[in-house]
């Protein structure tokens, strides 16, 4: 396939950000890009999600921060970061002359601070803001806004109030109720929608009878979390009409298009950057081919396209 | 800091031996990695099985530019080393690297200390500078130095101390390493091993006047510095990552 058809295939819009893939990367799997520049393509990347960014530096959880599952990985990172002036003044001007689109995930441990980081973030260099509401690593902040639908549409009203640039609100899976979340954040001016954050999980060493994480707990992603991420994506995406960028998971082309079908607009490669950090390009050519093999246009001739058995009557 | 130049390939199994119980020693044909990688530097091991998402971070212990192969050596510690250990000669992993930044490679007749699996990143080092190191290495017992026969063609002198007093001298690399600074004229001492090893010998080295550089090792996830699996606290209170910023830390850098 020529690299012209390719991106005819792939490319997208979403909220008005031009997109050369729907292919994105998940906050915290791919740091701020230039990692992984040596390794692939960062134009060709649909954006690129920077890890976690919180107003002050924070230094993360101490001890074990990573473990390895059946079919995934645990992490309790704790969202180490250098603070958002610092990204603001020198991560940025590094990383802008890649070309990709950079949207900034952040983190707040009260309303107000969602709502100042958004303000900060108001520049042209940025496409969109992800607000994550749903880190499960953190003890303030983080997942108490994430699952609870009144906390979530505060934070989202505020956020939404400092900037002009497009919302995406980051959904914790470890709700009951996935859809509520979704309507709350849509009503309260959500752009679009993306999940699944990780299933908080745990691991114990049954050598030393003690938990492998330093944080006891940790957060759980890979393929193991993908039927979990697909069906609420696919629940969520009959509940709204914003865009949703469904997670969770996907190692390959037909992982992301089990999202598309369930009506993602575009989707993330997260813990697949680790496996392989070709995955973003890679992915994207296997997307390109599928797309072609099933007579379709472009990507977004796929979205929502689930066909679901006929009822018995 | 801008990282060296790194490559994903898929590298074959040319060897692999057990070199003592559940150390292994495997050489990979890996051109391209083989012709970058300095001494000290990484590679993350990806086993193809389908059992693991996570690559294995391993350092390099020799290269043969030659023949385009470079060699590890690894404990079985995890289910990831042990499936690693069960591949044979023509298999494949794919390998990411060269990672990291390495040793100094500026010293005329720098002192390596080493224990443990910290032998095998040491070893690069040896290699690279033919003729230049002596090698102080600290074990267990007798069995834990069969390290001796791998350094032999590269250096000049080998100590040994063993901690039950089986081979060389009886003690801890700590033990000798006073004296042993004092007869010879070194320029630099590199040291990788267990934590209080390395804790120890660079105290020592600062009280002898001595540069002092030490690789550490933690879980990471993509050896990149993206994912912050294996970020330390340094001395100034900045954070650092091993895989990016590391393996190779000044001592005065990273111990108190």
């Amino acid at each position: 396939m020529t690299d012209a058809r390719e991106a005819a295939l792939l490319a997208t819009e979403l909220c008005g950000i031009k997109m050369q893939t729907p292919i994105l990367t998940g906050s915290g799997t791919f740091g701020f890009g230039e990692e992984f520049a040596d390794l692939t393509d960062l134009s060709r990347i649909g954006g690129v999600v920077v890890k976690g960014t919180t107003l002050k530096p924070r230094r993360g959880n101490d001890g074990v921060r990573i473990a390895e599952t059946p079919a995934g990985m645990l992490n309790c990172i704790g969202l180490e970061n250098p603070g958002i002036e610092v990204f603001l003044q020198k991560t940025l001007p590094r990383i802008r002359p890649y070309g990709m689109n950079i949207i900034v995930n952040v983190s707040g441990g009260s309303v107000e601070e969602y709502g100042l980081l958004a303000q900060k973030l108001d520049i042209p260099e940025i496409a969109a803001i992800e607000v994550n509401i749903s880190c499960p690593n953190v003890k303030e902040g983080g997942i108490v806004f994430g699952t609870d639908p009144d906390a979530a549409a505060a934070v989202t009203k505020e956020v939404k109030a400092h900037t002009k640039k497009p919302v995406i609100v980051k959904l914790s899976p470890n709700v009951t109720d996935i859809v509520a979340m979704a309507k709350a954040v849509e009503a309260a001016g959500a752009d679009m929608i993306s999940l699944i954050n990780t299933l908080l999980g745990m691991q114990i060493d049954t050598k030393t009878w003690k938990p492998v994480l330093g944080n006891i707990t940790g957060g759980l992603s890979g393929p193991c979390v993908k039927p979990v991420a697909v069906r609420m994506v696919w629940q969520v995406a009959q509940a709204v009409q914003v865009p949703i960028i469904g997670m969770g998971g996907i190692m390959t082309a037909e992982d992301a298009v089990e999202f598309f079908l369930a009506g993602a607009s575009a989707i993330a490669v997260g813990t697949a950057n680790f496996t392989d950090p070709t995955s973003t390009a890679r992915i994207a050519s296997e997307l390109a081919a599928y797309l072609e093999q099933h007579h379709l246009e472009n990507i977004r001739d796929l979205v929502g396209r689930l066909e679901l058995p006929a009822k018995e009557e | 800091m801008i990282l060296p130049e790194k490559v994903t390939e898929a590298a074959s199994v040319i060897a692999q031996q057990e070199v003592a119980p559940d150390v292994f020693r495997m050489e990979l044909s890996s051109p391209a990695i083989t012709e970058l990688a300095k001494p000290g530097q990484f590679v993350q091991v990806r086993i193809l099985n389908g059992d693991h998402i996570l690559r294995r971070p391993l350092g390099i212990a020799e290269c043969d530019r030659t023949r385009g192969t470079f060699s590890l050596f690894y404990r079985i510690v995890g289910s990831g080393t042990r499936d690693l250990s069960l591949l044979v000669h023509g298999e494949n992993v794919n390998v990411l690297g060269p990672l990291g930044h390495g040793f100094d490679v500026s010293f005329q007749h720098p002192l390596l200390v080493g224990g443990g699996m910290g032998l095998s990143p040491l070893l690069s080092y040896a290699q690279a500078k033919r003729g230049a190191c002596d090698i102080l290495m600290g074990g267990k017992n007798a069995g834990e130095l069969f390290w001796q026969s791998f350094y032999a063609p590269y250096v000049e002198k080998t100590i040994l101390t063993t901690d039950d007093g089986s081979l060389g001298s009886h003690g801890f690399t700590t033990t000798v390493f006073p004296d042993i600074v004092k007869q010879e004229t070194y320029d630099g001492v590199l040291v990788c091993g267990p934590e209080i090893m390395m804790r120890g010998i660079a105290r020592l080295a600062k009280a002898a006047g001595l540069p002092c550089q030490v690789s550490l090792e933690k879980r990471m996830a993509c050896g990149l510095g993206a994912c912050l699996s294996c970020s330390i606290d340094t001395v100034n209170g900045a954070r650092k990552k091993v895989c990016k910023d590391g393996p190779v830390f000044w001592a005065e850098e990273v111990f108190a």
